[in-house]
């Protein structure tokens, strides 16, 4: 008898392996996915039941091209058309490794053409071997919509005439670029709404990082994935303690570090270091090298500010982001004083207009400067502002804080 | 991606007759349009949950102070047409695609047809924080 707990890890593991070997011999993406979260299924029953097979990826090869072989009878059935009939071996098959053929269908996956949800649904399917049901109970959606919302990617893969093959050298990174952005969606999409009763989400933070940890394997020198994981890990650590007793929000200055996980944060650490030291500093790279330096530090005040400011200053000539700018300023508060921080926040009133966080920058310096009337009013237009509920109790608790310690205004 | 609420009121936009007195093939395709607008959005993956209220002549309203048996009355309710007839509950890449949703619910038909200009309330659902701060 195996694990349902083992059986389910080495499904999740042979599943993009199992469909790009299945996609090579019958040339078919949408009906070859199909076709492997049905072998998937039948496998969760039979070697739970029956024990592992002596070879479980061969077992799934061939019990997804059996059902290939039923949907290809039922097509020609229906349509008449012979030309599918062709259930022929493409030259080369099987030659390619199982890393290339994960890969690949990640590539797939993760187009371009695809929407950042569609992308973010697909892969967990595909690639992370997941069900409909439990990728749409991950996004709160039901599972009929999920379903269509699969489908249309597929579709739109199908239609795009996009071949079964690795990207060329001149188009890698810009796809590369894109299969990293939805994976950080992913981690991001858990981990920020591990917060309160939704702590099952984290489960896609834990997805994500190890679909990352997998690229890193297959492509242990790309500086930028290496970054990406660095990053993940580095903000994971610090999930334990960002979640009060009641639910509630714990922000990084006030969090308790004895409760940051150090393994990750040196796993992180050791990670980003060495990517950097490899050159051609990327995006993820500098924002992990930033947690890197908050996860090192043993309080806010013996925190390297300067290092910080420095990496800011860094991300945001490669990204031009506001939000960077914003991050900065507060790592400019921080080593030339609030008012510092402040005037940098006038630049960003343009780009970052009705944004929450703005104000909420901008209250949490005012508070820095003594200013705590200013800083009220700030707090209650970020709670005014904000789309999440954890964030909205936050700065409605720090305005009456500081009413409260003011009874005059 | 961000859930978003439209709320319809009873606020029967341009149209000034009541449903209960148009033609029935008027109500009928009325009925027809919300059926296909659902179908619609569960197809292109948006759609998270469309429900339709029960009339006000059934509402109630509850009040309690926890303590004591609650109060159960039958009103007082706002004007009729500010009362809440339905919801779509909508999964979209951009508030700009819940804008549009509910300009197409807005162009509901009423009699013989004629676009309602419904006024949809647009709602943000409140969801996970964006940043860790």
């Amino acid at each position: 008898m195996a694990t349902d707990a083992g059986v389910e890890g080495l499904l999740r593991e042979l599943a993009p392996q199992v469909l790009g070997a299945t996609i090579r011999r019958f040339g078919d993406f949408g009906a070859g996915e199909d076709a492997v979260q049905e072998a998937l299924l039948a496998a969760a029953v039979h070697w739970t039941r029956d024990g592992l097979p002596p070879s479980p990826r061969a077992w799934l090869i061939q019990t997804a091209s059996h059902r290939m072989t039923d949907h290809i009878r039922s097509e020609l059935a229906r349509r008449q058309r012979e030309e599918v009939a062709a259930m022929r071996e493409l030259p080369g098959a099987d030659v390619a490794s199982d890393a290339d053929d994960t890969l690949t269908v990640l590539f797939m996956c993760c187009h371009p053409a695809l929407t950042g949800a569609s992308a973010t649904a697909l892969t967990l399917r595909a690639v992370g071997g997941l069900t409909t049901a439990e990728i749409a109970n991950a996004f709160l959606v039901p599972e009929a919509t999920m379903a269509q919302r699969i489908s249309r990617a597929k579709h739109r893969i199908k239609t795009s005439g996009l071949p079964f093959a690795m990207p060329t050298t001149t188009e890698w990174a810009p796809r590369l670029r894109a299969v990293l952005h939805v994976l950080y969606l992913i981690f991001n999409e858990g981990y920020v709404s591990s917060v309160g009763s939704e702590l099952h989400r984290a489960e896609l933070s834990d997805e994500a990082i190890r679909l990352t940890a997998m690229v890193h394997r297959m492509l242990p020198d790309d500086s930028e994935v290496a970054g990406l994981l660095a990053l993940m890990l580095l903000t994971d650590a610090r999930r334990p303690a960002r979640t009060g007793a009641h639910g509630e929000l714990v922000p990084l200055p006030v969090q308790d570090r004895s409760l940051w996980n150090s393994r990750l944060i040196a796993e992180g650490t050791a990670l980003v270091e060495d990517a950097i030291a490899k050159g051609a500093v990327g995006e993820y790279q500098l924002q992990a090298a930033i947690a890197s330096v908050h996860d090192n530090a043993p309080t806010v005040d013996d925190t390297d500010w300067p290092k910080i400011l420095a990496l800011y200053g860094f991300l945001e000539q490669l990204t031009g982001n506001p939000m960077v700018s914003l991050n900065s300023a507060i790592a400019e508060a921080m080593v030339h004083g609030p008012h510092a921080g402040l005037a940098l926040l006038d630049a960003l009133d343009e780009p970052l207009a009705g944004h929450f966080r703005l104000d909420a920058v901008r209250a949490h310096l005012f508070e820095m400067a003594g200013d705590p009337a200013s800083a009220i009013t700030h707090y209650r237009a970020a709670a005014a502002r904000t789309t999440s509920i954890p964030e909205q109790q936050y700065l409605t608790t720090q305005a009456a804080r500081l009413r409260a310690a003011q009874p005059s205004s | 991606m961000p859930k978003f609420m439209l709320l319809q009121n009873y606020d029967g936009g341009d149209c000034l007759v009541p449903m209960n007195e148009w033609a029935p093939k008027d109500v009928t395709a009325h009925i027809d349009f919300q059926h296909t607008l659902n179908k619609q959005l569960e197809a292109s993956g948006e759609l998270v949950d469309a429900q339709g209220l029960a009339w006000p002549e059934a509402a109630k309203i509850v009040r309690s102070d926890g303590v004591g048996a609650p109060a159960v009355t039958d009103g007082p309710f706002l004007e009729g047409k500010e009362f809440l007839a339905g919801y779509r509950m909508v999964d979209v890449e951009s508030e700009a695609r819940a804008l549009e949703i509910a300009a197409m619910s807005s162009a509901s038909p009423g009699p013989d047809g004629v676009p309602m200009r419904l006024s949809i309330e647009v709602r943000q659902v409140m969801g996970a924080p964006t940043t860790d701060g």
